[in-house]
């Protein structure tokens, strides 16, 4: 890699666990560099003193290492052969395969002109109706699922992104789990899908560093796809906690001062830039963006997921259900912002009055159920919501749903009537006429 | 002599830089990197060495590279032809950049040099005019857009001559003046003005007291904004600041409506985009888009800029109050605008105060939210800015520095409520901690008189008292159970639940719910209170949930029904027959 006019330093005046100083000169804001073969990017230049991180840790690195500049940004080679291919944070490939020919691109590129977006407007269906029905996604999205790390959020993740209907899925992988790793390779090879798939993989054996590429690379090839090729892309992040979490470590190495929950206080510009690439361009690409957050014991006040919150739009929470013993969609805390750009547009026009009266009478039964738990008697209305929560909850809200969005409604519909009254559900008489079955 | 200096050191988007000559803090400079030139402001200067802010990426720069001191602040160019366009928040027309992905160091010229406008002189030869004063107007989209003596020229001029009536370009001479020594200034339609100085051209700042009508319920009849006012919206992520912020600036009765979409998703603002040049102003009848000006600077685009951005749509909206007109500012959000300033003070490594913000956050918002307000201006007009900002509270509590900076300053307060929004209570606003300031004051009351017949105030105290109410003995009911409170409980509960349902929850969805007139509204409150005021006897709480519940649905049937429509007239038969049944 060492060309002929290429300087070389070895002297190194300050070593961290993440970072390493040394003096050299007309080295450019971004750049990247080897220290004795590993990777490393400039984060500072005060005068002739530069500061790298150094993406693989610092661990063994001696005072006289090598460091060689790059002169360029981190960057990807992007073209057709990707489809199909596991790469590491750096952007090499990991599946014994050839080197990517193309085109080198720049990671971290520019933002979309918010004048030239497209309003996002096609209808991801998924089958699961806690999503579909009550959260429905939209292309060009971007929405984390918010979960314990002990719930199934790569198995629902696996399962949107096959059914999802897009070109490409490119899935970031994040301070994954070898097993992890393993088990979306093998939904991937099972399903028949592998070429349409490009993965860009950081596990947990991996220095932690190296994650805060992951993002730019995955988003880097997923622009390629959609911007050059028009293809819907579909991006998979996982798990954006372990993202900020190295975030985390290298602002602390580098003696910023953390702001809330220990996190840099540039948290959510650093979320927002990777969130906000998922996006409908005007010729028919499209970028989005289905990531997850780990919770820790289900805070969302927690600076992680409360800044990713108010970036993404929307958020998917899952919970088990233990009265029907099955993990579901929870209708109250989850959300797509986007879900009216379809609702009754491109599904039947009954759907955002079914969805939002659903929820009602599920809150109802929350209630009734608060009282039982409080030892009160329950009204006959109570009870029916309750016998309401469970048919929905078990029907549509479980994760393990898998029916279009029109069934979906009529399902609805037959619980209401069962367990309702009209005047009960409050939806516009029009509608109740027209679709209540009792 | 313009000041130079050169790079000096580089961390993320703050560049140090080493001067040959006198800076001004907030002073913008240009650093050259290739062929591009990269837009900086001044934030500190340390002897020779000036902190800079760049407003976008640094990435590449190199210590050495040039940089060249303008002499002057962070500008705006003023004149007719901003309404309808999309800025970003350094007054770039984002319309006017090419491709789809936005370039480094790309600025332009934010009016059109070409466009002809239609002429009136209002200005006289002889007349005594200072900064401010009108001149002449043009039409701007069927608005009176003043032209004006810039606001920078001090003292008193006389009119030496006015351009006859007649089509101009922003760049013709509509006017030439003369200041006391007897020199003549050339006066067009463009001028400057720094956005972080406030424009100053009124006599007085009165307490404001017109109400501005947004047509939604819980704002209009519970807790009134008025015309110069200053309101905040709180809530957490996922409670409807976004929704109930846009329904606020389509239906507001304002003859301008700027946005500032400060460090907030792209989505939302390309929802403006597609809806506003569609929708229609309720009170005019003309398409949205005509009266508003979209400041865009999204959370992925350049966090210095988004400081700027507020100003930048605070400025114009002043330029813009100064002609006379009602201007509504919002902001979304203020958090963002904050967060902004600690990623900076943190990279200065100043001393951090609460959350690591900057200790003088407060007092930023505090002069920011001042410059809102409802003017007489020096010719007798009244002109007006309203803003209403949102606030992104990190963790859904309120009790940190950007919400409790704002709370100081801010007259209305619509808390957004976690609780309300999960069980679909939209707007999720909290009718009991929310609060108008304006709805005290005697001037507003004498104003609603002339709009509302009766003791309205009254009415929507006697209705927060309701409210109150009904929220005691909800809990009362949660701990003694249904059958452990008098039937009466059940009654005040129901009654509260009446105001919740049909009151303050709105669909803004729904085509005829989303815009509720004053006029309508006073109906609908007239009747809830009629229903509230009514006493009513049953057997047990099982018939009062009943009874009440067919009362908030027929009343629902009539929030969706044109106003006074037969449909309407139908339902309130019915509703009518349902009270007469129960009436003790």
């Amino acid at each position: 890699m060492t060309k002929a006019f290429q300087k070389i330093y070895t002297k190194i005046t300050n070593i961290t666990k993440a970072t390493c100083s040394l003096k050299a000169t007309g080295v450019g804001n971004d750049e990247l560099a080897t220290v004795n073969g590993k990777l490393a990017q400039v984060v500072r230049i005060m005068g002739d003193d530069v500061t790298l991180q150094v993406f693989g840790g610092t661990e063994g690195i001696p005072t006289d290492a090598e460091v060689i500049f790059l002169g360029k940004a981190p960057s990807l080679k992007v073209s057709e052969q990707l489809a199909g291919r596991f790469f590491n944070a750096l952007g090499e490939p990991i599946d014994g395969g050839p080197e990517i020919e193309g085109e080198e691109v720049e990671i971290g590129g520019p933002s979309v002109n918010p004048v030239r977006r497209k309003q996002p407007s096609e209808l991801i269906a998924t089958g699961i109706a806690g999503i579909d029905l009550n959260n429905t996604l939209v292309s060009g999205q971007k929405i984390p699922f918010f979960a314990d790390p002990d719930q199934p959020y790569n198995q629902v993740m696996a399962n949107v992104a096959l059914r999802a209907e897009a070109d490409k899925i490119i899935l970031g992988g994040m301070g994954l789990t070898n097993d992890d790793y393993l088990y979306f390779k093998n939904v991937f090879n099972n399903a028949g899908v592998l070429d349409r798939i490009v993965s860009f993989v950081n596990t947990t054996e991996n220095p932690p560093v190296e994650r805060l590429l992951i993002p730019d690379m995955a988003l880097t090839a997923a622009e390629y796809f959609a911007v050059e090729k028009n293809q819907k892309v579909l991006v998979l992040l996982t798990d954006m906690t372990s993202y900020a979490d190295a975030l985390a470590i290298v602002s602390n190495r580098m003696d910023q001062i953390p702001s809330k929950d220990s996190m840099p206080g540039s948290l959510y510009s650093d979320l927002a830039k990777i969130y906000e690439k998922a996006v409908q361009f005007p010729a028919g690409g499209s970028i989005t963006i289905i990531a997850v957050t780990t919770l820790s014991g289900g805070d969302i006040t927690h600076a992680i997921p409360d800044n990713t919150g108010y970036i993404t739009e929307g958020q998917l929470f899952l919970r088990r259900d233990s009265d029907v013993g099955k993990v579901i969609v929870d209708p109250f805390r989850s959300l797509s912002r986007l879900k009216q750009l379809v609702a009754g547009k491109k599904t039947r026009e009954d759907h955002a009055q079914v969805m939002n009266a659903a929820v009602r009478l599920y809150a109802d039964a929350a209630n009734a159920k608060t009282k039982l738990e409080n030892g009160f008697d329950l009204t006959n209305y109570d009870e029916r919501a309750l016998d309401f929560a469970k048919d929905y909850s078990e029907q549509l809200l479980a994760i393990d749903v898998n029916i279009d969005t029109t069934q979906m409604l009529d399902v609805a519909w037959s619980l209401f009537g069962t367990h309702f009254k009209p005047e009960e559900v409050n939806i516009k008489q029009e509608l109740v006429e027209k679709y209540w079955r009792s | 002599m313009t000041t130079k200096g050169k790079v000096k050191g580089i961390i993320s988007n703050l560049v140090t830089v080493g001067v040959d000559g006198p800076v001004a803090q907030n002073e913008i400079c240009y650093i050259s990197l290739g062929n591009v030139r990269l837009m900086a402001e001044v934030l500190k200067v340390n002897g020779d060495d000036v902190f800079v802010q760049v407003f976008e990426s640094t990435r590449g720069l190199k210590v050495g590279n040039e940089v060249e001191f303008t002499g002057h602040m962070l500008e705006v160019t003023l004149g007719p032809g901003m309404l309808s366009r999309n800025y970003d928040g350094l007054q770039n027309d984002l319309d006017k950049l090419t491709g789809v992905f936005l370039k480094r160091g790309e600025y332009n010229f934010p009016l059109d040099n070409e466009k002809l406008w239609d002429f009136k002189p209002l200005a006289q030869v002889g007349d005594k005019v200072e900064a401010a004063s009108w001149l002449g107007e043009v039409d701007e989209n069927s608005q009176p857009h003043k032209i004006m003596v810039p606001f920078v020229m001090e003292g008193v001029y006389t009119v030496k001559s006015v351009a006859a009536a007649g089509q101009y370009t922003i760049n013709d001479t509509i006017a030439v003046i003369t200041d006391a020594d007897g020199n003549d200034h050339n006066i067009n339609m463009i001028q400057k003005w720094p956005v972080k100085k406030a424009i100053n051209v009124h006599t007085e700042k009165p307490r404001p007291f017109r109400l501005l009508e947004t047509g939604v319920r819980t704002i209009d009849t519970a807790n009134p904004i008025v015309e110069g006012g200053t309101g905040f919206i709180p809530g957490p992520f996922g409670t409807g600041k976004t929704v109930l912020q846009h329904a606020i600036s389509k239906q507001a009765d304002a003859n301008i409506v700027i946005m500032a979409a400060c460090g907030e998703r792209a989505n939302e603002v390309v929802e403006i985009f597609v809806e506003f040049p569609e929708l229609e102003d309720p009170h005019t009848g003309r398409k949205l888009m005509e009266r508003t000006i979209i400041i865009a600077n999204t959370s992925n685009m350049p966090v210095a800029s988004r400081e700027a951005s507020v100003y930048t749509a605070m400025t114009i909206a002043e330029y813009y109050r100064a002609m006379g007109l009602k201007v509504l500012l919002m902001a979304d959000s203020t958090s963002r605008w904050a967060q902004a300033l600690r990623e900076m003070s943190n990279r200065m490594e100043e001393l951090p105060g609460q959350d690591a913000f900057p200790m003088d956050l407060s007092a930023i918002i505090g002069a920011f939210y001042s410059r809102a307000g409802y003017v007489y201006l020096k010719n007798g007009a009244t002109g007006s800015i309203t803003f209403i900002g949102t606030v992104s509270p990190a963790g859904g509590n309120l009790k940190e520095p950007v919400t409790e900076g704002t709370k100081k300053v801010a007259r209305c307060f619509y808390a957004l409520e976690q609780n309300r929004a999960d069980r679909k209570r939209y707007p999720a606003v909290n009718p009991i901690d929310s609060y108008s300031k304006y709805i005290e004051y005697p001037e507003f009351e004498e104003y609603i008189k002339t709009k509302i017949e009766g003791d309205w105030i009254g009415m929507v105290n006697q209705m927060k008292t309701i409210l109150l109410r009904g929220k005691e003995v909800q809990e009362q009911i949660n701990i003694l159970g249904d059958d452990g409170v008098p039937v009466d409980y059940h009654v005040t509960f129901w009654k509260s639940e009446v105001i919740d349902f049909v009151i303050l929850q709105q669909d803004a969805f729904d085509k005829i719910d989303a815009v509720c007139p004053l006029e309508r509204q006073e109906f609908m409150l007239k009747l809830v209170m009629d229903i509230c005021n009514s006493d009513y006897e049953f057997e047990t709480f099982l018939e009062v949930m009943d009874y009440f519940k067919r009362i908030i649905n027929i009343c629902k049937q009539m929030n969706y029904c044109e106003f006074h429509s037969e449909k309407f007239e139908e339902h309130l038969g019915k509703l009518k027959e349902l009270l007469a049944e129960r009436e003790a």
